[in-house]
């Protein structure tokens, strides 16, 4: 009996260590990467037009942990995810531009403009959260598809100025914010805020999706982790053992916003211009992060930060050939979701996996 | 006094009394079965007693609590557990996981613990796993504990299912058709752990089944509904020798 007991005991230890290597691995992945692009940054071993690359690499790559969340954990779809980058990049470049003359220490603004940008997302996460994530079905989906649209289009009318009498808003033109001699104009509607400090960085970019990563992993490992995916699996089941369903999907949804925040406030803070314009927060985009997720394994994060990478730096990659550009990247993506997918590929890639190699040697080792 | 006390419980669905006057005494520590012809309401019955559905007339009372019309999540924290009919398990996460998900109320940490891995995270978790694992090994599902949920055989889902239905600690344990689709020698095991968790957790189940051999042999007293009214209540043997309940199954 005791034999047997030890035995169970032995095979709890390998799957908590199983997991605990799982998420190690993609711990180490990030910073392993990180270091590599760093030092060739550092050598001079990589073109500018690549470093441009770096800071949205890092974006896109906590935009589809964060969609992953809401699709691969708590299993209802957001075709509006882009919607709350958007409001992370505005609400985090406003607050920069505002206090740029007071607050001196770069980093430390930064660092209270990502706070902000994810509270406002969180917010709207919130609010949309309250009707939607009460009800069965996909509802999630056509209302977070409506709010990335109109979220875009406000922000495309918003007029914001600041003055010795304070803030002025307006969503007329630049004329009816009446500001006082002396004020400036922060946000001008269609041309959205020009003058973002430059505070986003490779090195912040990689903290950030690092940061993410355990928000997201340890989330799943814990308590409330295991309700989120309990009602995903079986919502009446998880009601049956007491699990109070709206505030796990809540929870779920509202981290994710906030996620999807911080990522807004990283990409504007990369650019000196920022505009809200279909292609970087449109539906589009959504529907391309959620390509990053679905390629990268549904519930699957070190894969999302990998389809997110590769997918953002492969059209860059793709340049020379020219028109023939998207057509690549489109077969590019096809093969991509064959080799995840496919159940021939799958076995190949289960006989040749690293793991078995190892195994191998090791195997080979004890003869 | 009764551990359930069910009285005159009604609920119509349009014009049709699905369940009509049902009323149940159970004490503590009985093993009660609720049995009658397809679509008599026993299920619906459960639903009531669950919350899923709330009745139109009458009142429940859990251990002298009235518990009439509240909801799913109130009901099983009074302390209602259950299993259903088609096995709902959580089957992408492990066994293991799925009773550590009925133990949510059991044991708690707040979701920023939980996130930061604070000392309490790793205690908890510690007093959970034990706990489930214990759990398991009544089910003899210890071996078993990684696996998903969805790759365990029809058998052992619904043992795991009454596993995690006990992890939430409740009073009173509903099975709906805990044999459905087990062979003979399934069922026999079964009947051993059902008597065995009454035994050992000192527990009240109402049951539903449709194998007479299981009700025969481990039901102490027998409600059978028809047509959603009570057709006839009492010891197994009477009920079962009951010419009534004997033309409901079987006709003229």
């Amino acid at each position: 009996m005791s034999k047997k007991n030890s035995s169970v005991n032995a095979k709890k230890k390998i799957n908590i260590r199983k997991f605990l290597k799982g998420d190690l691995l993609t711990y180490l992945m990030v910073i392993a990467v990180y270091a590599v692009l760093q030092t060739m940054v550092a050598t001079g071993n990589m073109k500018s037009l690549y470093q441009g690359l770096l800071v949205p690499m890092c974006v896109y790559s906590i935009m589809a942990l964060s969609l992953n969340l809401t699709v691969g954990v708590m299993g209802e779809l957001s075709l509006g995810h882009a919607g709350f980058m958007c409001l992370g990049a505005f609400s985090g470049a406003i607050f920069s531009k505002i206090t740029s003359d007071i607050i001196a220490v770069d980093l430390l603004r930064f660092i209270l403009a990502i706070l902000i940008g994810a509270a406002v997302a969180a917010f709207f996460g919130f609010l949309i959260g309250i009707p939607v994530l009460r009800l069965k079905g996909d509802y999630l989906a056509i209302v977070t598809l409506a709010f990335g649209e109109i979220i875009k289009n406000v922000v495309n009318v918003f007029f914001m100025g600041i003055d010795k009498n304070g803030l002025h808003l307006s969503m007329k033109d630049e004329m009816s914010l009446n500001l006082a001699e002396g004020g400036k104009t922060i946000m001008k509607g269609p041309q959205g805020i020009v003058g973002t400090p430059n505070d986003s960085t490779f090195t912040i970019g990689v903290v950030l999706i690092l940061i993410t990563l355990v928000i997201v992993l340890n989330l799943i490992h814990s308590r409330s982790g295991r309700a989120i995916m309990a009602i995903r699996d079986n919502r009446i089941a998880a009601e049956s053992i007491g699990i109070h369903i709206t505030k796990y999907k809540m929870m779920a949804f509202v981290i994710s916003a906030a996620l999807a925040g911080v990522a807004g406030v990283l990409y504007s803070h990369n650019l000196s211009s920022l505009q809200a314009q279909p292609q970087n927060f449109g539906y589009n985009m959504s529907i391309m992060i959620l390509v990053y997720v679905v390629l990268g394994g549904i519930g699957n994060m070190r894969g999302s930060i990998i389809a997110a990478s590769i997918l953002t730096i492969l059209p860059e990659l793709l340049r020379s050939f020219a028109d023939y550009r998207m057509l690549v990247y489109a077969i590019v993506l096809i093969l991509m979701m064959l080799f995840n997918w496919a159940p021939a590929c799958l076995e190949f890639r289960e006989r040749h996996s690293l793991k078995n190699m190892f195994a191998g040697k090791k195997a080979k080792e004890v003869q | 006094m009764a551990l359930l006390e069910v009285k005159n419980l009604t609920i119509s669905f349009g014009g049709l009394k699905a369940v009509d006057n049902f009323s149940v005494s159970i004490e503590k520590g009985q093993l009660y079965g609720l049995i009658g012809p397809n679509g008599a309401g026993k299920t619906t019955v459960f639903n009531l007693l669950t919350g899923v559905y709330k009745p139109g007339s009458g009142s429940v009372e859990l251990d002298g609590h009235n518990i009439t019309g509240k909801s799913t999540i109130e009901i099983n924290h009074a302390g209602i557990a259950r299993t259903f009919q088609n096995i709902r398990l959580f089957k992408e996460l492990s066994v293991l996981d799925n009773v550590k998900a009925g133990l949510h109320n059991e044991f708690k940490y707040s979701t920023v613990t939980g996130i930061l891995r604070l000392p309490s995270y790793w205690k908890v978790e510690k007093q959970m796993d034990e706990r489930a694992m214990e759990l398991l090994k009544v089910f003899d599902l210890e071996q078993e504990a990684g696996t998903l949920a969805a790759n365990l055989p029809y058998g052992k889902q619904r043992k795991l299912e009454i596993a995690r239905a006990l992890a939430t600690d409740p009073k009173l344990l509903l099975l709906d058709e805990p044999a459905a689709g087990m062979n003979p020698n399934e069922t026999a095991e079964l009947m051993d752990t059902i008597r065995f968790v009454r035994d050992h957790f000192d527990m009240t189940i109402l049951l539903i089944e449709h194998d007479m051999k299981l009700v025969s042999g481990i039901c102490e007293k027998l409600t059978v509904l028809n047509f959603g009214a009570i057709l006839a209540c009492g010891d197994t043997s009477t009920v079962l020798n009951n010419p009534e309940v004997i033309k409901a199954y079987l006709g003229e």
